[in-house]
């Protein structure tokens, strides 16, 4: 700052100090006490994921101790102890992958379009509310829809109750997730990187797939993998388009029928039996590892990524 | 130059799947139905499809029958899906499934989309279940309750009145009531509220409903003036935590669920028969779905459902029910009414 006088300026500073009490120790307080704040709330998130990994955990792992080559290479049975998951493992791996190939493509193609090519008009500005409120839509909204749209509609095409059907549901369902997590990506790229890119000669093309992309990578797989983790734990709107819950015979391709782990897992929650609890328990710790290894992977695709970039 | 192509083979990778999974898949698109249609075997070998769904009360008869049936037809393939009664008839009546489970008769409206449909059905009892009234354990006072008792504590009415035991009877003790029962959904809420209070779905709103009956089960247990109602399986896992309220039956006589009062029809009017129901078009023309049907109430096989918890029915109904069945007699016994106080003996 430039003053003309640097004296008065001073002595104007001086004489405030005389009402100004900085008060640091009160100032100090209100720190440490939104810093508890916040350690308590992450303290009780933990505390309670903590509490909820143990008892599943205790509640499942003599199951899988006892038998674990058996809970996952056997069919559901009315014996608990027999009952294993391998049908709904294996229908939730073929749909998950299926899901993914739908909605990645499409959702990163929609959300580079509204970012990076879309004009500023009353157009895009619908699309974009639209999208937004998608998100937030019940997913049962979304398996009505498949039920009419996939399953009775297209039943030429996807065959009826399928997993073709169910994935293309949960497609829907993330979608605007993925458009949105996109997006964020994307403008978290420094326009000046763009701008230098133009300067260049480069084509809009050019400057979106060699320098804005590989930097948005990171963000675009991790919001992906979000979408996909919130689509494997889905149950209402499979089991509305009508996912099976008794199958004992493995997919044969995509107009199969199907079940998924999470409503293999409620139908056994459900159950008088205290056996088929052990064995639901069992189940979410199979489901937590599927989407581990989901997660690890996309972590692995991003690290690389990003060594890269 | 690595940095550019990655992308790029990531993008084709998942381009190339796409395009084999639809093309591997197109020329099988008849297969499932040409399949569950038609379902030709040879004699010995059963060959085809089984499309079962509906009540989450049946399945685990279902589930028991399927696993043991399959067992000893490897070419037949059985699926049950859970959409509960109502969400079964919806698909049965859509001529999308062979058989529909019910834990209650089918009901007026869903007879007029079957027959809008040009779909007909042979209706069959396939077992019985109690509805248990069940009570904390250090409930010492509720011995027995006549419906009612049931119905003044459900009734619509009750609603934010009747909170306390000693409403119920004068001797009950001062102690908080508070109420468990399934979901309004539920064919087990249907019947009981028809049972006790007189009206099909009607009952206080204030109650602590769950779709889960352990959910019940738990809320009982840590309740000391609680009171549910749920099927009765679910109480014969929990004995050891729980009692059951015995039932005023129509001849005056305090009964507890038990297999032989169930069996017997003496609990009454909370014992109930649960149903499905096949598709006569599948029945004549699908090999499999007639062996599955008479399997499931084949009286071999009635240990398989004392295993998951119901009651086998006896023998005069099952040889009446086989009989109806092989004549493929259509309609329901209820007519779009309730099961309630209707001999099955009399009727089928």
């Amino acid at each position: 700052m430039t003053t003309p006088d640097s004296q008065t300026f001073n002595k104007d500073q001086s004489t405030q100090e005389q009402y100004f009490t900085p008060n640091l120790s009160g100032r100090y307080k209100w720190d440490t006490v939104f810093a508890s704040f916040t350690w308590l709330a992450v303290g009780l998130s933990v505390v309670i994921l903590a509490v909820l990994l143990i008892s599943v955990v205790w509640d499942g792992f003599p199951r899988l101790a006892s038998d674990f080559w058996g809970f996952l290479t056997n069919f559901p049975s009315r014996k608990p102890e027999q009952a294993g998951l391998l049908s709904a493992l294996v229908g939730t791996v073929w749909v998950m992958i299926t899901v993914a190939i739908f909605a990645f493509p499409i959702g990163v193609g929609a959300g580079v379009y509204l970012e990076e090519f879309a004009t500023d008009n009353w157009f895009t500005k619908l699309i974009e509310v639209n999208i937004n409120n998608l998100a937030g839509v019940p997913s049962i909204i979304y398996g009505l829809l498949g039920l009419q749209l996939f399953v009775r509609f297209l039943e030429p095409m996807t065959g009826g109750r399928s997993i073709l059907s169910g994935a293309l549901t949960l497609a829907l369902l993330i979608l605007p997730i993925i458009i949105v997590g996109t997006r964020e990506a994307l403008r978290a790229v420094p326009d000046s990187i763009r701008q230098a890119g133009f300067a260049l000669g480069a084509t809009r093309w050019q400057v979106i797939w060699d320098q804005v992309f590989p930097i948005a990578i990171p963000g675009i797989l991790t919001g992906t993998i979000l979408a996909l983790s919130r689509a494997i734990g889905e149950t209402a709107p499979l089991i509305t388009i009508g996912a099976l819950t008794f199958i004992s015979f493995l997919p044969e391709n995509l107009q199969s029928q199907f079940t998924v782990l999470p409503i293999q897992i409620y139908n056994w929650v459900s159950r008088p039996q205290a056996g088929f609890h052990t064995n639901a328990a069992a189940g979410i710790i199979i489901l937590m590892v599927v989407l581990l290894a989901m997660n690890g992977l996309a972590i692995f695709l991003r690290n690389k990524f990003q060594k890269r970039g | 130059m690595t940095l550019r192509r990655l992308p790029i083979r990531l993008f084709s990778l998942g381009l190339a799947l796409a395009l084999a999974a639809c093309t591997s898949s197109a020329p099988t698109g008849e297969e499932d139905t040409a399949a569950s249609d038609s379902g030709d075997g040879g004699e010995a070998q059963l060959e085809g499809d089984v499309q079962i769904d509906g009540s989450s009360t049946v399945f685990p008869i279902s589930e028991a029958m399927a696993e043991e049936f399959m067992a000893d037809n490897r070419g037949a393939r059985v699926t049950v899906g859970v959409s509960g009664s109502g969400g079964g008839f919806k698909k049965f009546c859509a001529g999308e499934t062979d058989i529909s489970n019910a834990s209650r008769p089918i009901k007026e409206t869903e007879i007029e989309l079957c027959a809008e449909n040009g779909i007909e059905y042979v209706e069959i009892p396939v077992a019985y279940d109690g509805i248990s009234v069940i009570v904390n354990d250090e409930n010492d006072w509720a011995e027995c309750l006549a419906p009612d008792q049931l119905g003044m504590m459900w009734e619509p009415d009750a609603e934010g009145e009747v909170n306390n035991w000693n409403q119920v009877k004068d001797d009950y003790p001062d102690q908080e009531l508070s109420l468990y029962g399934p979901g309004v959904d539920s064919g087990t809420y249907d019947y009981f509220t028809e049972a006790v209070v007189g009206e099909d779905g009607e009952s206080r709103g204030d109650y602590t409903a769950s779709e889960d009956d352990n959910v019940i089960v738990q809320g009982v247990q840590s309740d000391e003036g609680g009171l549910g109602f749920l099927g009765f399986a679910y109480f014969d896992e929990n004995r050891d935590t729980l009692k059951a309220v015995s039932v005023e039956n129509s001849a005056g006589e305090c009964i507890p669920p038990s297999r032989g009062s169930i069996a017997d029809g003496t609990y009454n009017p909370l014992s109930r028969p649960i149903f499905f129901y096949v598709k006569k078009d599948s029945l004549e023309n699908n090999p499999v779905v007639a062996a599955f049907a008479e399997y499931q109430i084949s009286a071999d096989n009635k240990d398989l459902i004392t295993e998951v918890g119901y009651i086998p029915l006896p023998e005069e109904i099952v040889d009446k029910a086989i009989a109806r069945l092989e004549d493929g007699t259509t309609g329901s016994i209820f007519e779009g009414g309730t099961s309630i106080g209707v001999k099955l003996g009399e009727k089928l």
